[in-house]
């Protein structure tokens, strides 16, 4: 639920093309300005400004203490960075890739996830840690992964994934001042996608932990989030031609999910597909479905559809086009919801 | 600013990058091909006779503590027991040797550590009779939770020690570790981070010649533990893990090296782990008795009771009051440790999160009826509410 930008006296902000990639940086260079005990840490995150460039000019601003490279070591970053917020640091993790976070699965599971919990309460951990996430841009084996199942299944993490440049903004802010630690999960296939934004005064968006309708709809309910927002508001203008008006919820955060918002709209729509481009399979589909299903049974006029990524280890570049749902396939859920049976 | 003078945007230029110089003469790093020893040697002449009579009621209590600890696996009162008998140089050193604004990383065998570091009996034990975790606020004791997965605290004694230093504060980290743990990925990585962080860490591994029932010799290749240090670009040291006046003696070196910017250290202590893994393993399946008879000859307590005679600065009423002193700890552990712990169900929601998630909420009103419903039938009998 976005705002109209405007300046500290009032006047409107001219909002200008904005990437995800830019507003991303912008939301690490703001919390660093603001917080001291904000740091950045990784590999290639200094001098080179990352990988994908979302730390560009933070070592130069604030130098190699505030902005560090490190060396490659996922468990050892993640690690030390427990040892940073034991002392009072706010540390931001990036960790490249989404496959290459898998070394520091200890540590976030059992120790990032968990401090909080076996101290009880006295040593919460605020971490943020930053995975760049998802296929869609061509990488070689190892880089597309979409890992968000495991961190769902962890209590401890909040799992948050912006859709919007908005949101890369506003989430990566809330996650850097959360004092319980947040795996952000980037939508690298959207770090380019655009919007009219202002740098000087961000558009308000909700908290951590909501839910959005980016389209309302009365036919049916579209459940997505991260790169999949897109591939649904397309959809949705495509259903129109069916003569479906979709709506669309932008989930925003994994974990809290916010079953208020889901079940409202599927109480209304009365159908629900859920789109993602992980595996189906174990993933965040099955469960998102079986809360819908608790919740809005009577309400549902056919089962729970999920359109996912197919149960297999991420596809080479020239393949993966027909591994990640497509407006196409999202269209066939929405045509299989037992439509006859409304009529 | 405008989205054209976003960070980055203008053309950066690199600062050179700083030049990596190799090390062409390792030998100030390598350990000694003995571990080091100052009981029954010249150099005891020089430590304070105060500091071995400190050591030596600290043995006595850290070795009554271990074996009241082993009892009380034994009456049901705790769940397991690493037990550090034999260790209990070490474990005392490691205590003494910090300041009170440094921090101990403790493994889950270290209890004694923490305990002798200040940490009530009774908190330390919190995790191993099967109460909550960490029985303890750790930022207020600087000890971290006893961790119970191998070596993975080392790296947070590099982030903390480098968070320190950052911050200009005058800390120095201790992590413990066990010879099973040096074969881990975060060994590894705690080592190399600290090394070239130049983190203010010691790491010690306590080299107690087994990793459950795996013997050091299939656990390493190395010539010892302490030669692994070379390889990070950092000195390692190996010293006599049961001479408590030697452990003392090369942490401290250690930790006054780190406190003035030098980095950090790698020590192993040789030494032997005299009882199991835990109550719930046997060791006489992997090893000999004769092993652990010639250990006994090497008994810390006795190898300092031994020295502080011999040097006239202990009799036998000296080493009985120590007895005493440490029988007194144990009778009011014993008696603590009789009361059943408090534990709220409700506690299972609180500390997950800052705020409860609303599925945390749900869970906690189900568990509330579950128990309330359990309270209802225990006063007024089973078809009460019906």
């Amino acid at each position: 639920m976005t705002t109209a930008a405007v300046t500290a006296d009032g006047r409107p902000v001219k909002a200008k093309p904005a990437t995800m990639a830019q507003a991303l940086g912008r939301a690490l260079r703001d919390s660093m300005a603001e917080d001291p005990t904000v740091h950045v840490l990784g590999e290639d995150v200094g001098t080179l400004g990352g990988v994908f460039r979302i730390t560009d000019g933070l070592a130069e601003e604030f130098g190699d203490d505030r902005c560090t490279d490190t060396p490659l070591a996922e468990a050892g970053i993640l690690g030390a960075a427990v040892g940073m917020a034991m002392y009072g640091l706010r540390p931001v993790v990036e960790m490249q890739f989404d496959a290459f976070a898998y070394p520091a699965f200890e540590q976030l599971m059992s120790h990032v996830a968990k401090m909080r919990n076996r101290t009880g309460g006295a040593m919460p951990l605020p971490i943020t840690v930053r995975v760049p996430y998802g296929g869609g841009i061509g990488g070689v084996e190892h880089h597309s992964d979409s890992s968000e199942a495991y961190y769902m299944a962890t209590p401890g993490l909040h799992v948050v994934t912006p859709a919007t440049v908005d949101d890369a903004y506003g989430l990566l802010r809330e996650s850097i001042a959360s004092d319980d630690p947040v795996v952000f999960l980037e939508p690298k296939r959207l770090y380019w996608s655009k919007a009219d934004w202002s740098p000087e005064a961000p558009a308000a968006v909700e908290p951590i932990g909501r839910a959005v309708v980016r389209r309302p709809g009365r036919s049916a309910t579209l459940i997505t989030y991260g790169p999949s927002l897109p591939v649904c508001m397309e959809a949705a203008e495509a259903a129109l031609a069916e003569g479906w008006d979709l709506e669309v919820v932008d989930l925003r955060s994994l974990v809290p999910f916010d079953d208020e918002t889901v079940a409202a709209s599927v109480r209304r729509t009365g159908r629900a597909v859920v789109v993602h481009e992980s595996p189906g399979f174990g993933g965040p589909g099955g469960e998102i479905a079986a809360r819908i299903t608790e919740r809005c049974f009577h309400h549902l006029e056919a089962p729970v559809l999920r359109v996912a990524g197919f149960d297999i280890p991420y596809p080479p570049p020239m393949l993966e086009r027909h591994h990640l749902p497509g407006v196409d396939r999202v269209l066939d859920a929405v045509a299989r919801l037992q439509w006859e049976a409304d009529s | 600013m405008t989205v054209q003078e976003l960070p980055g945007a203008a053309a950066y230029r690199p600062t050179p990058p700083p030049a990596w110089k190799p090390i062409t003469d390792p030998a100030p790093l390598l350990p000694d091909p003995e571990p080091y020893r100052v009981l029954g040697t010249d150099a005891v002449a020089d430590v304070d006779p105060e500091l071995l009579l400190r050591l030596h009621a600290e043995l006595v209590r850290g070795r009554r503590y271990n074996a009241q600890a082993t009892a009380l696996t034994k009456q049901g009162r705790l769940a397991v027991y690493p037990s550090s008998t034999g260790q209990e140089a070490c474990e005392i050193a490691a205590a003494l040797v910090l300041e009170e604004r440094d921090w101990l990383f403790p493994s889950y065998r270290d209890t004694l550590a923490a305990v002798a570091r200040g940490l009530d009996p009774v908190e330390a034990l919190t995790l191993l009779r099967g109460d909550r975790h960490t029985g303890y606020d750790p930022r207020e004791h600087r000890i971290a939770p006893l961790c119970t997965p191998l070596a993975t605290q080392l790296p947070h004694a590099v982030g903390l020690a480098h968070a320190a230093r950052l911050k200009g504060d005058d800390v120095v980290a201790l992590a413990m570790v066990g010879d099973g743990g040096t074969s881990e990925g975060d060994f590894h990585e705690a080592l190399n981070f600290a090394a070239v962080w130049k983190a203010p860490v010691v790491f010690f591994v306590q080299n107690n010649g087994f990793a459950i029932s795996v013997p050091l010799a299939k656990q390493t290749a190395a010539p010892s533990l302490a030669h692994k240090a070379v390889g990070y670009g950092m000195p390692g040291r190996l010293v006599d893990g049961n001479d408590a006046a030697a452990v003392h003696q090369v942490l401290s070196e250690a930790v006054a090296r780190a406190r003035r910017g030098e980095g950090p250290t790698l020590v192993e202590a040789v030494t032997y782990r005299m009882e199991a893994h835990t109550n719930a393993d046997d060791a006489t399946r992997y090893r000999v008795d004769s092993e652990v008879e010639a250990w006994k000859a090497h008994d810390p307590v006795r190898l300092l009771e031994r020295e502080l005679t011999e040097r006239g600065l202990l009799d036998d009423t000296g080493i009985e009051q120590a007895k005493e002193a440490a029988e007194r700890m144990a009778a009011a552990l014993r008696d603590r440790m009789n009361a059943d712990p408090e534990l709220a169900p409700m506690d299972l929601f609180t500390h997950v999160y800052a705020e409860q998630t609303s599925q945390l909420r749900e869970q906690a009103t189900a568990l509330r009826a579950e128990l309330d419903a359990e309270q209802d039938h225990d006063e007024h009998g089973p078809e009460a509410g019906r």
